[in-house]
């Protein structure tokens, strides 16, 4: 901890003698004190090191930078990245600094979602890191004329034992400056017993700048003569201004200018959503003045959208059949022979992503240049967008990557970033686009409303043996696809296509729905409506049959083995990967549910008003089961005290940080669980937490058991597959609870 | 007027209505104090006055002025942590960090105020904090912590 101090003072010390080409970057947070990372970064331009390659530079002191080119939003994927890295260097940890990287294509994919860092990155980080340790033994045998085989390395050094000689990383950078790297496919990786910090709880690179405030986010961006914006947008989307008078707004001292931006031209992507910005010299000031604009607003098409109502006719439209995605056995022959038929109706709602850190961006932009600096989770997006906006090749646009206050898929659009590189050309200053709590909440890219119709089979003994699953939601492809009225493949493979119960008829079928809002992808995306569906569904056949929940779970899935998904009329995403690599294997969703019934004690009966609910959900290649305790006190008011959750990912990289995902994401789910965003006449009806709900402390689990299952298989996602889980679990805990079935979100916090 | 924020005295001759949060962060360059609602509905803005939580976006530096502010920058004493700091430490807290400095200023005033707070206690104490990435068990646990600590 301390040498990162230490370093941040350095590098505050030789800000001076910074380059020319680098002044802005330099030059943020111009009276705070340094981060780290801003610290690494001057104190690598005043002395360059050797960069063998885009990941690694080694400095002449010792120090080693690693290049994180995936965007940090609390995953800690600076440090997992930097871990896969080190390691295989053998780096010592004390002596790495991480650098963030620019938006830029030779990094390979740099768009933080779905849950892939890891599972992209973990062989070519590693051989990055080993490449360069080959390289360091190559220039230590070169400096002693000894064969390189007898060069071996631990913690920066390199040894020969032999001799007993040694030289530090730092004591072999010219020397290794004159040689060619090895190359990264042929290098030697580690056996995973050699492995120093891979699978460890090597604590987040970032938390002294956290607990110190230095930290800096999209939000903290300061530029020497900097403006700020804050922007009125039109509340519906692709409405315009009508009539605007801004002499109020501009007469407030402070103010520098009034701004109208053009609205976006369908399909909406990643375009500014238009309206009037405000540009004052400091964020209250403008604030301040956009509350006294007074505009007219022209509504357009999506005027006379009623969520409510629009919930209904997606109602109507799961009560018709719709158009297979999947098919199994004759599922009406079954339904029509069963002895008992279960059916039901899920809704559930829009939602926002309520980042704690609303949108942000900083941008500087000249007639052939744009530097902009923004918490986003796609840089590249960002850099493509802007240049899109300007009219710039992407390569006169540079993108750095802030630290995020929370991403969860709404720093995956880049109009934030647009917009500040609009007024930053129309203002010809450093512009800073701040996000109010209302911007966010009602300018979200909304999670999806959807409405599911369930229908099962049973025979005489209790077995199901047709399931008939209809999902209807209008698509994310609406945002990029004005015309996209149908669910996109990866959205059916999420919970829907790769239902894994053994059930010989089944049928999963999608319909038709408009989009009316900028609908985008939250943390776990689909998932999140298939999962509470199905999963609240499992535990009402669970009754119908009159089995207990957990073993019923059990037996819908079957045995173990691979669910193959041949020939779909849609075919199966699989989240991007092989299904020979990634298989649906009942046997690892078998186990999480097995040891989460284990840990939590499932059978031990529960005092009175307390209860348990169970449900599961392999979701971005990575398996989860969680048990929701819910407390429900005679004022119908309900506390969570315990979750138990077990995670299947693979070869995890951070112990500790996937624990802290599977807390956060359980956390989120219970907060999907009881938010709702609604809408009339085109307007998002909530504007800030007193009515857009999230899960305080009072509502999150009071204790969360987190078990990670011990595997060498290859690593899956951790981010989002906590999430899917816990809302039905929560409302299967309260149906046996209450006895009341919770097929409406949100979850009402009185029952 | 005359503003203390982390024991240095600062003149500001601008808006007297001007919430401690955009004077300290866009006139001071103190950022860890952080924007989330701007209506005192989620904590992120916690900062001290003369050693008490309130809510920055809400608060004008008029209420401040012959007082002292304490933010996040200037909780440790040097080099030497706040008790509840290291216990953020221990326990690994934060994820994404952008709540975490209103969590802890909002940890401390309730520490000063009451040692050994019952878990209830720091439960009813902390709910106006929201943390979106859901740290609020390690939240919980690190108090405890540092109160032992402290005691
Ligand atoms: S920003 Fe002040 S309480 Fe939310
Ligand atoms: S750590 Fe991200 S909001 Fe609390």
């Amino acid at each position: 901890m301390s040498a990162t101090r230490e370093l941040s003072r350095r590098g505050f010390l030789r800000m001076g003698a910074a380059a020319g080409g680098l002044v802005f970057t330099l030059q943020l947070l111009p009276f705070g004190q340094r981060s780290a990372a801003a610290a690494a970064e001057a104190a690598a331009a005043v002395l360059p090191g050797l960069s063998p390659n885009l990941f690694v530079e080694l400095q002449r002191d010792g120090g080693v930078i690693i290049t994180c080119h995936r965007s940090e939003m609390g995953q800690q994927t600076r440090t997992s990245m930097a871990q896969l890295v080190a390691d295989e260097l053998e780096a010592d940890w004390a002596r790495v600094v991480v650098r963030q990287a620019p938006g830029d294509p030779k990094y390979g994919d740099q768009n933080t979602d779905g849950s892939k860092s890891v599972r992209l990155n973990f062989t070519r980080l590693r051989q990055a890191g080993a490449s360069v340790r080959q390289l360091l033994h190559l220039a230590a045998a070169d400096t002693w004329q000894v064969p390189v085989a007898e060069c071996s390395s631990e913690l920066g050094v390199v040894y020969h034992r032999a001799s007993g000689r040694q030289l530090g990383y730092g004591e072999l950078v010219d020397r290794a400056a004159a040689l060619p790297l090895p190359e990264p496919a042929s290098a030697t990786l580690k056996t995973r017993d050699q492995w120093r910090y891979i699978g460890k709880a090597v604590a987040s690179v970032d938390l002294d700048d956290v607990l110190h405030g230095t930290a800096r986010f999209g939000m903290d961006v300061q530029l020497p003569g900097m403006l700020v914006a804050v922007i009125a947008r039109p509340p519906v989307v692709f409405g315009r201004v009508k009539s605007l008078d801004d002499k109020a707004a501009r007469a407030t001292p402070g103010v520098v200018d009034v701004i109208q931006l053009d609205p976006p031209s369908p399909p909406v992507a990643f375009k500014a959503l238009g309206g009037v910005a405000v540009i004052a010299d400091n964020t209250w000031t403008a604030l301040q003045a956009r509350g006294k604009l007074e505009i007219d607003w022209l509504d357009g098409d999506n005027g006379d959208y009623d969520s409510g109502q629009f919930m209904e006719s997606m109602v109507a439209t799961v009560g018709k059949p719709g158009t297979v995605v999947r098919a199994q056995g004759d599922v009406d022959r079954a339904l029509a022979g069963a002895t008992k038929t279960v059916e039901a109706v899920y809704r559930a709602p829009h939602l926002a992503h309520a980042t704690m850190e609303p949108p942000a961006a900083t941008a500087v932009v000249t007639a052939a240049s744009a530097e902009v600096w923004a918490c986003t989770q796609n840089p590249q997006a960002a850099r493509s967008s802007v240049a899109e906006a300007l009219g710039l090749k992407p390569e006169q646009v540079v993108v750095h990557v802030t630290l995020l206050g929370g991403g969860f898929g709404r720093k995956s659009k880049q109009d934030f970033v647009v917009e500040a590189a609009l007024l930053a050309r129309a203002t010809g200053k450093p512009v800073k686009v701040v996000w109010s709590r209302e911007d966010d909440i009602q300018h979200d890219y909304y999670h999806t409303i959807s409405a599911q119709y369930l229908k099962a089979g049973l025979d005489a003994e209790g077995k199901t043996i047709g399931w008939l699953q209809r999902t209807v939601f209008p698509s994310i492809g609406s945002t990029f696809n004005a015309g996209q009225v149908s669910p996109l493949d990866f959205e059916l493979g999420m919970g829907a296509q790769d239902n894994p119960f053994a059930i010989d008829n089944l049928r999963i079928e999608k319909g038709e729905a408009k989009a009316y809002t900028r609908i985008g992808w939250l943390r776990s995306v689909i998932n999140i409506l298939h999962t509470f569906s199905a999963q609240s569904f499992a535990c009402e056949l669970a009754q119908a049959a009159g089995a207990d929940p957990k073993d019923y779970l059990l037996q819908l899935i079957g045995p173990a083995r691979t669910v193959e998904l041949p020939d779909l009329p849609v075919k199966y995403a699989n989240y991007g990967a092989a299904q020979a690599e990634y298989p649906i294997d009942t046997g690892r969703l078998r186990h999480v549910i097995e040891t989460v019934a284990e840990r939590s004690d499932w059978n031990r009966k529960r005092k009175q008003g307390r209860a348990l609910g169970i449900a599961a959900h392999r979701s971005f290649l990575s398996y989860v089961a969680t048990v929701v305790e819910v407390e429900v006190k005679a004022d119908g008011s309900w506390i969570i005290p315990s979750v138990h959750t077990v995670i299947d990912a693979g070869t995890v990289v951070n112990t500790d940080h996937v624990t802290a995902q599977c807390e956060g994401g359980t956390v989120f789910g219970v907060s999907c669980a009881i938010g709702a965003i609604s809408f009339r006449e085109g307007r998002a009806q909530q504007s800030n937490f007193h009515d857009y709900r999230v899960a305080r402390m009072s509502q999150a689990p009071r204790m969360i058991d987190v078990h990670i299952v011990p595997s060498s298989a290859p690593p899956a996602g951790v981010g989002e597959p906590p999430t899917p889980p816990v809302a039905p679990a929560l409302c299967n805990a309260i149906q046996v609870a209450t006895g009341k079935r919770i097929r409406d979100l949100p979850v009402p916090l009185r029952l | 007027m005359k503003l203390n924020v982390n024991g240095e005295s600062h003149q500001f001759d601008g808006d007297p209505a001007m919430p401690i949060l955009w004077f300290v962060r866009d006139m001071l360059g103190f950022t860890g104090t952080k924007f989330g609602c701007g209506m005192a509905l989620c904590g992120a803005c916690t900062v001290h006055v003369d050693g008490a939580a309130v809510r920055a976006c809400t608060t004008p530096v008029s209420f401040a002025e012959n007082k002292r502010i304490t933010t996040i920058e200037g909780l440790a004493k040097g080099d030497e942590l706040h008790p509840l700091q290291k216990a953020w430490q221990q326990h690994n807290v934060p994820q994404c960090g952008y709540c975490q400095s209103g969590q802890i200023m909002q940890a401390a005033a309730l520490l000063a105020k009451n040692a050994s707070p019952a878990d209830d206690e720091i439960v009813s104490a902390m709910s106006g904090n929201i943390c979106r990435c859901g740290t609020y068990t390690r939240i919980h646990a690190a108090i405890k912590t540092a109160a032992e600590e402290l005691s």
